[in-house]
């Protein structure tokens, strides 16, 4: 899992070769937004050479290509689909548009006898891709969601607002399908990058509604994101505590027992483990239980 | 006049122009000319011959960009000249 995917304007070649600095868990190489049309082609020669020359080890790297309603997406594909990335994210995405990526994916990985196999991350960013979330979740190869919540709220026609309300349904339907099917939930960007506070409160929002991770589109928004989304010291010293008193209560053969006048069972232990497990990740831990 | 052009002026990036020529000929200035002008000369010279192309003219006006950066954008200029040619 991860807490922070941020993106990079794959035509800008200060911000590409800072990619790996900035602290992001992934980043996300723009084809799409980030690069106006007349660009496309630069931005994709960019980014073939970047990564054919840079090796990642310590971050996953995406691609967002143009949509599939365009004329740009194939010659995206066949640029940077490679083992140098871990897979594509594909803007405005519904159903037949994964089945459609997922056929031209096949043929490019076994075309360049690539070891690797592409993830799929579709942003999730308009009414009819949010009632086809459950299925996305489903299909092969998606290893995340994304919620976009800007075009979201042009097709949708409501106002964004910092409070975030009317992104509610989205996020915890995407949160709800994400959680099922074991792939990360990913919130949509704040797009504020001056407002901290802002940041913080519509990453908790996220947070509670269940997502595990939020987009940047800076790379000042990272620590932040982090923050939120890495667990508390509190909690983790509360996990290593429940996970201590249930070893001992194996050992003397009880199933349930209670710490602080709780009562502690198995789905609390298993919240307590993967609190532990996201605290190991994240090297937040103390270096004796790391 | 044929010609293609690609990069920006922006820190980091290069801009690099290249023309149809009888012969190969680079031309570099850059930021970092006291250093790594013989470098860039390298990687661009180095494209050329990968591409098999050598009747070509290439400016480059550089700004602190990386290897892969002048590669990209000298083989997206080529590809911009290459477009206007067909």
């Amino acid at each position: 899992m991860i807490r922070s995917m941020l993106f990079i304007p794959g035509n800008n070649p200060a911000m590409l070769q800072n990619a790996d600095i900035f602290g992001a868990d992934a980043v996300i190489l723009d084809l799409e937004d980030a690069v106006s049309p007349q660009e496309k082609d630069a931005a994709r020669a960019l980014v073939k050479a970047y990564l054919e020359s840079v090796s990642h080890q310590a971050i996953k790297v995406y691609i967002r290509i143009n949509g599939l309603d365009t004329e740009f997406y194939e010659r995206d594909l066949h640029s940077v689909v490679s083992d140098q990335i871990d897979g594509i994210v594909l803007p405005k995405a519904r159903v037949g548009d994964i089945e459609k990526l997922l056929t031209i994916l096949y043929k490019i990985e076994s075309e360049t006898h690539m070891k690797k196999t592409m993830g799929i991350i579709p942003i999730v960013e308009s009414a009819k891709s949010v009632l086809e979330i459950e299925k996305l979740a489903a299909l092969s190869r998606i290893q995340g969601m994304l919620l976009g919540a800007e075009d979201l709220s042009a097709d949708m026609e409501f106002e964004r607002t910092k409070i975030g309300t009317e992104i509610d349904y989205p996020r915890a339907k995407l949160a709800f399908a994400c959680k099922a099917y074991k792939i990360d939930a990913i919130d949509t960007p704040f797009t504020d990058t001056n407002d901290v506070n802002g940041l913080i409160a519509d990453c908790q929002k996220a947070l509670n509604l269940g997502l595990n991770a939020k987009a940047a589109i800076h790379p000042n928004q990272i620590e932040t994101i982090h923050d939120v989304f890495s667990p508390s010291p509190k909690r983790i010293e509360w996990a290593q505590r429940v996970l201590l008193a249930a070893k001992k209560a194996n050992e003397q053969g009880l199933g349930v027992f209670s710490l602080d006048g709780k009562m502690i069972d198995k789905p609390i232990i298993e919240r307590a483990t993967k609190i532990i497990d996201a605290a190991k990740k994240y090297r937040l831990l103390p270096v004796d239980h790391a | 006049m044929i010609s293609g052009m690609a990069g920006t002026l922006e820190s980091n990036d290069t801009m690099i122009t290249v023309t149809p020529a009888e012969k190969m000929s680079i031309e570099v200035t850059s930021v970092v000319d006291a250093f790594y002008h013989d470098q860039i000369v390298k990687v661009i010279y180095d494209t050329l011959l990968e591409q098999k192309i050598t009747n070509i003219s290439v400016t480059c006006q550089d700004k602190g960009a990386l290897d892969y950066t002048i590669r990209a954008r000298l083989l997206t200029a080529i590809s911009r000249m290459e477009e206007q040619d067909d």
